[in-house]
């Protein structure tokens, strides 16, 4: 698809959106009974389902668990389905791996890891459709699993891309955007003090339009982050309604 | 597959519980738990299905791609299993943990397919020996409550029988080269045949008596099981035994008459399911402001 026109003449994106305009986020809170948290993300056509199990003791060789903090263990897959392209491998390639890792370096800077020394906290998450920020819809469905499954965290970390076409910011990349080519910045942020947990940049970037890119990418996340917030508000209400008819 | 550990005092309860035809959930021996089945959920499959039984949630996505056929059968078309267990079923199937039981649950339902009268996949041929339609079905388990290869192989029915699959025409083009032509109009499909699709149905042993479709807490009472392949009119398509106690003939000829039994009755309840789903897609289309609410899916 060379020469795709990513912007039109009027402004639009390919999907119709304006450059600063994020796709429609749907999300539950809450979808299997048998992991301790869970729950699933929508940004636009990208859906993703995230399970947390813990705080447990440590699976496995135990010369892993810490003394004094929490293991944490992350796994991305992507269900063979999810992409454009019949995916033989759901998971242990290289992309599924720096996934991973990116996504332990989000939750190592948000979950108080002190609280649980000699455990273990598992976080899987599984992609069932990718329409590109795969990353971004990840890391927003295991935050609200573990929100879900009750672990003690500092913020609500939440993610959000952004990227350069002919010098214009556009937020939120689907996946026609993203394999153009093009730059791509991935942000994930902690909203309350507005500190950044994971950064990673694609691409190449001339040095003026850096602040104009970090900005749209901060203002993705924290209107993500707004999104989640009141989900989780949500959520935490009509448990306390049920919990409470319990009690009668 | 189960983490579940039961004291010798829990699992005397429910052996006793299920000789007198009661189980720990108050259904009798012979009944399925309640059956939810979506279709049509992932939008870049030629058919796709969401099971949940119980606790159970298998999601299935079938893709239709042009390959060739097998060098034996140059006349038909194929079909592929490939199950995926996700680690947010159970932590134990992280990495590669899964694929000893995903292997064998495809086993199974390779096992219950061969037989030729299941699924039509003559029609399925295009140029013999050259092309055929290849079916890949792609399996998802995301939870994991008990039954997994009655869950897998209804969930696998139901997208089977969504999958769309476009009219190909066959072409010769010049020098011999074959063409294949693919119509404009992207409604205009073939549906599947799948009237004789077979389903799985797990009879698990549980001291004297025989039960279907087992929670995970009763399968680990249960001695033995028998795996049967069932089509809609009972015919047996496949049978396999799992655990390591011995059964006795007779024992398997009573579990084989309640698989046909249970097997038919689930037959049944899918397609009554499938068609009301059906019924409801088709005046929900009808009605313009109500086309959100189609795709529910995990949001519910």
């Amino acid at each position: 698809m060379a020469g795709l026109q990513l912007l039109s003449d009027e402004g639009f994106r390919t999907d119709g959106r304006r450059p600063n305009e994020l796709r429609r986020l749907r999300c539950k809170i809450g979808v299997f009974t048998q992991a301790d948290g869970s729950a699933y993300f929508e940004m636009g056509n990208t859906k993703v389902l995230a399970a947390v199990y813990g705080p447990h003791e440590v699976r496995g060789s135990r010369s892993k668990a810490m003394h004094d903090r929490v293991l944490i263990n992350c796994q991305y897959s992507m269900a063979v389905f999810g992409g454009v392209e019949r995916k033989k491998r759901p998971r242990g390639d290289r992309k599924s791996v720096e996934m991973t890792e990116h996504l332990q370096q989000a939750f190592e800077s948000t979950i108080f890891l002190n609280l649980y020394p000699r455990s273990q906290i598992d976080v899987f998450v599984e992609v069932l459709q990718s329409d590109g920020s795969n990353y971004c819809a990840c890391l927003n469905a295991a935050m609200l699993a573990l929100v879900d499954a009750g672990i003690a965290v500092r913020d609500i970390v939440c993610a959000s891309s952004a990227g350069l076409v002919e010098s214009q910011t556009i937020i939120d990349m689907n996946h026609v955007e993203e394999t153009q080519g093009k730059t791509q910045l991935i942000v994930s942020l902690l909203p309350k003090t507005k500190k950044i947990a994971v950064l990673s940049l694609n691409g190449r970037l001339h040095d003026d339009y850096w602040e104009e890119l970090m900005e749209s990418a901060t203002k993705g996340c924290m209107d993500i982050f707004n999104f989640m917030e009141k989900n989780v508000q949500e959520y935490l209400a009509s448990l306390s309604t049920s919990q409470s008819y319990a009690d009668d | 597959m189960a983490e579940l550990v039961l004291s010798d005092a829990e699992k005397t309860y429910i052996i006793q519980g299920i000789k007198d035809n009661f189980r720990i959930d108050g259904r009798d021996c012979g009944s399925f738990r309640y059956m939810e089945v979506e279709t049509n959920l992932i939008s870049n499959e030629a058919g796709s299905a969401r099971l949940r039984l119980a606790n159970t949630d298998v999601l299935v996505g079938v893709k239709a791609e042009i390959g060739r056929p097998s060098l034996d059968r140059p006349d038909e078309g194929r079909i592929e299993f490939f199950l995926d267990c996700s680690a947010n079923a159970s932590p134990v199937f992280e990495g590669r943990g899964g694929e000893a039981l995903a292997m064998t649950i495809v086993t199974s339902l390779e096992t219950a397919y061969s037989f030729s009268q299941c699924l039509d996949l003559k029609s399925l041929c295009l140029v013999t020996g050259e092309k055929c339609w290849v079916l890949y079905a792609d399996i998802l388990l995301l939870e994991c409550g008990g039954n997994l290869f009655d869950a897998v192989s209804i969930a696998v029915k139901a997208a089977l029988h969504d999958t769309r699959i476009p009219k190909v025409t066959v072409g010769a083009g010049e020098q011999g080269v074959i063409e294949l032509e693919i119509p404009d109009d992207p409604s205009d499909c073939l549906q599947l045949n799948t009237e004789n699709v077979p389903c799985l149905v797990t009879v698990n042993k549980v001291g004297h008596s025989h039960i279907v479709d087992a929670s995970m807490q009763e399968e680990t009472c249960c001695l033995a099981s028998l795996v049967f392949g069932v089509r809609r009119d009972g015919v047996l398509t496949a049978l396999k035994k799992f655990g390591s106690t011995s059964l006795d003939p007779a024992s398997v000829h009573e579990m084989m008459e309640m698989a046909k039994h249970v097997g038919q009755a689930v037959h049944k309840s899918l397609s009554s399911a499938l068609e009301e789903e059906e019924k409801k897609r088709s005046e929900i289309m009808s009605v313009d402001g109500l086309r959100e609410q189609l795709f529910e899916g995990f949001l519910r």
